[in-house]
């Protein structure tokens, strides 16, 4: 039997159309599956669109794009693009009062908080909704309570105390720089610090420090916080200079009374 | 001053006093101002008041030393008491026991000094100096008897003792330098100095959790702190503290194009860089790594190391550029080094570029 003219086109075209079909079906579903587990609603996503284009595109563009130019320091309002730096960034920059920025500065300080936290999740969840990036961790990420002090403080000891200090006070960088202390920083603010690294920190995700470390470290930052204090008073934990710097300026100063006492002439 | 007693050897006018008036340049010396009697030396109730003052401190001293017993027994190691005004607690036992203990060792010396202020006699003493040169008489007679030895010893005449000697004075040493030299730990062993655990395909594992590291562990903008896996092979007796100060590294890693150079072509594995954690400086451990400009800051005396050129200093007191390990992945997709470091890590040391 002789086949169409037609037959060939048609079966190009038939093959086409199911690829087509097929890449629309898989495309959404990886795109499902990168989603964040827990589904912002479209509510909340046109919430956290409305407050980004009020608060933040002045910066970061009107579609988180980022604008090119010279930044807040150089006197600009360049910002970088937001676009797959995830809900972790977001909700890390805003809920410590980083971001908003309020003025030219070696590095975005910690201030007072503008969002409340169901904007801030709006916010997170708009930003995670323009392309996939670290995630705020779940409430069983942030469970500490089973995880091992000791490994959290050889861990601590290890990957932050060079920058954050061994007690968590925090010290200075260069340039400006500082590591901030940690101990007014909520189990999900470290968590998220560490997940995605802001400013000079580097960034230690979940393959080069696992969900276990990171609690582990976290129950060692809550060991640090909440531990009894002997001796009354740290003097800010900062090692041997503050102790020593104590010790000489009221140690000298009662010796120095003490020898006065002795050498002064008597009536 | 000096109208009493002469000095002893008063022949030369220059050691006299008048003669130090007029060497200060005319002006007189005050001497001593005149002597008041204190209040205790005069009035006997001031005195008694004194005497009761004295008492009282060592009796305060008896008092604290009694209550240091007490709180001893009576303290619970575990009580703590508050501290006002700064929102603390300060363990009880400790700050009793240390505030008793420390008030009653005070009261006895606080004591012994008001004592001897008011009460012990108040007499001034003069206490005459004397010039430290002996008089020229003596060091005259002094020359005389040395060069006289010399004389009546021959050793300016008798040329063969003379050298003999020298010679015998001159190799008399040498034991000693053998000796001490013998108690170095044998020949200076340089390989401790130049080599670490470091070799062809050891793998690279998370300190201190000993996790053997992909490729795709270390996140850009990322630093890892790692050892050598045998590491943990080495016991301690062996020294595993100095193997581990040694070949302590960390791993960095950052968009191949922000690499503007390495000490070694293709020595990072995609991005990843792998630096000793030893500063060339003096020898601190440095990780305060700054991931938006690629710094390693150290804590010690703040020499700062560009990790994306080659580790080179770009702050501070080191001298060397950090020692960059090769890296390179095995079959099973773990991180190795490729050899030992190509220099000797950390601190300088003298035979370095023997």
């Amino acid at each position: 039997m002789r086949r169409s003219r037609w037959a060939a086109l048609i079966a190009v075209v038939a093959a086409l159309v199911a690829v087509g079909v097929a890449y629309a079906v898989l495309n959404a579903q990886s795109k499902a599956a990168a989603a964040p587990a827990e589904s912002a609603t479209s509510a909340q996503l046109e919430e956290g669109r409305k407050l980004f284009l009020e608060g933040c595109s002045s910066c970061h563009g009107l579609n988180a794009e980022g604008i090119d130019g010279a930044t807040v320091n150089n006197g600009g309002n360049g910002g970088p693009s937001l676009i797959g730096v995830g809900s972790a960034s977001v909700h890390f920059q805003v809920s410590t009062g980083r971001m908003p920025l309020a003025g030219p500065a070696a590095q975005a300080p910690v201030k007072t908080v503008e969002y409340t936290a169901e904007e801030t999740e709006a916010l997170a969840a708009y930003i995670a909704s323009l392309a996939p990036g670290p995630a705020s961790p779940s409430e069983e990420e942030l469970d500490f309570s089973e995880a091992d002090v000791a490994e959290g403080g050889e861990l601590f000891r290890t990957n932050c105390s060079q920058c954050h200090n061994f007690a968590g006070r925090g010290g200075a960088l260069s340039d400006g720089a500082y590591a901030p202390s940690i101990l007014d920083a909520t189990p999900q603010q470290i968590y998220e610090a560490m997940l995605t690294g802001p400013q000079q920190m580097p960034v230690f995700s979940n393959e080069s420090l696992t969900v276990e470390e990171k609690q582990a470290i976290l129950a060692y930052v809550d060991d640090l916080r909440t531990a009894p204090n002997p001796a009354g008073q740290d003097l800010g934990s900062l090692g041997p200079v503050g102790d020593g710097l104590f010790a000489w300026l009221v140690g000298i100063v009662l010796f120095v009374a003490v020898a006065v006492w002795i050498g002064a002439r008597v009536r | 001053m000096t109208d009493n007693s002469p000095t002893p050897q008063s022949s030369s006018a220059a050691e006299t006093g008048t003669d130090v008036v007029a060497r200060n340049q005319g002006h007189d010396i005050p001497g001593l101002p005149p002597h008041r009697p204190r209040q205790t030396d005069i009035d006997p109730r001031a005195a008694k008041r004194a005497e009761r003052q004295v008492a009282l401190m060592f009796l305060a001293s008896a008092l604290m030393t009694v209550l240091f017993v007490i709180a001893f027994v009576q303290i619970p190691t575990t009580d703590t008491w508050p501290v006002p005004f700064f929102n603390a607690t300060i363990n009880a036992s400790n700050t009793a026991l240390g505030v008793t203990f420390g008030l009653a060792i005070f009261f006895i010396g606080a004591g012994a000094i008001q004592w001897a202020k008011k009460l012990m006699p108040d007499k001034e003493v003069v206490q005459l100096r004397h010039p430290l040169k002996s008089t020229q008489q003596e060091r005259d007679e002094a020359a005389e008897v040395f060069w006289d030895g010399a004389d009546e010893s021959g050793f300016g005449q008798r040329k063969i003792i003379r050298r003999s000697l020298l010679l015998a004075m001159g190799l008399f040493p040498i034991p000693l330098v053998v000796m001490l030299r013998d108690l170095a730990p044998g020949p200076l062993d340089l390989g401790v100095l130049k080599e670490t655990l470091w070799e062809e395909g050891s793998r690279i594992v998370t300190d201190p959790l000993e996790r053997p590291v992909r490729p795709a562990d270390v996140p850009i903008g990322g630093v890892v702190s790692a050892m050598p896996a045998n590491l943990t092979e080495v016991q301690h007796e062996e020294g595993n503290l100095n193997a581990r100060a040694k070949a302590a590294i960390i791993l960095v890693r950052m968009a191949p194009e922000d690499i503007q150079s390495q000490q070694g072509e293709g020595w990072d594995y995609q991005g990843i860089l792998a630096f000793s954690k030893i500063c060339t400086h003096v020898g601190c451990p440095i990780a305060l790594y700054q991931q938006r400009t690629h710094h390693l800051l150290c804590p010690c005396h703040q020499s700062t190391f560009d990790l994306s050129d080659s580790g080179n200093v770009v702050f501070g007191p080191a001298a060397r550029a950090l020692p960059q390990l090769p890296i390179t992945v095995d079959e099973e997709g773990f991180l190795i080094a490729r050899s030992d470091f190509d220099q000797p890590v950390g601190p300088s040391f003298w035979e370095r570029d023997r």
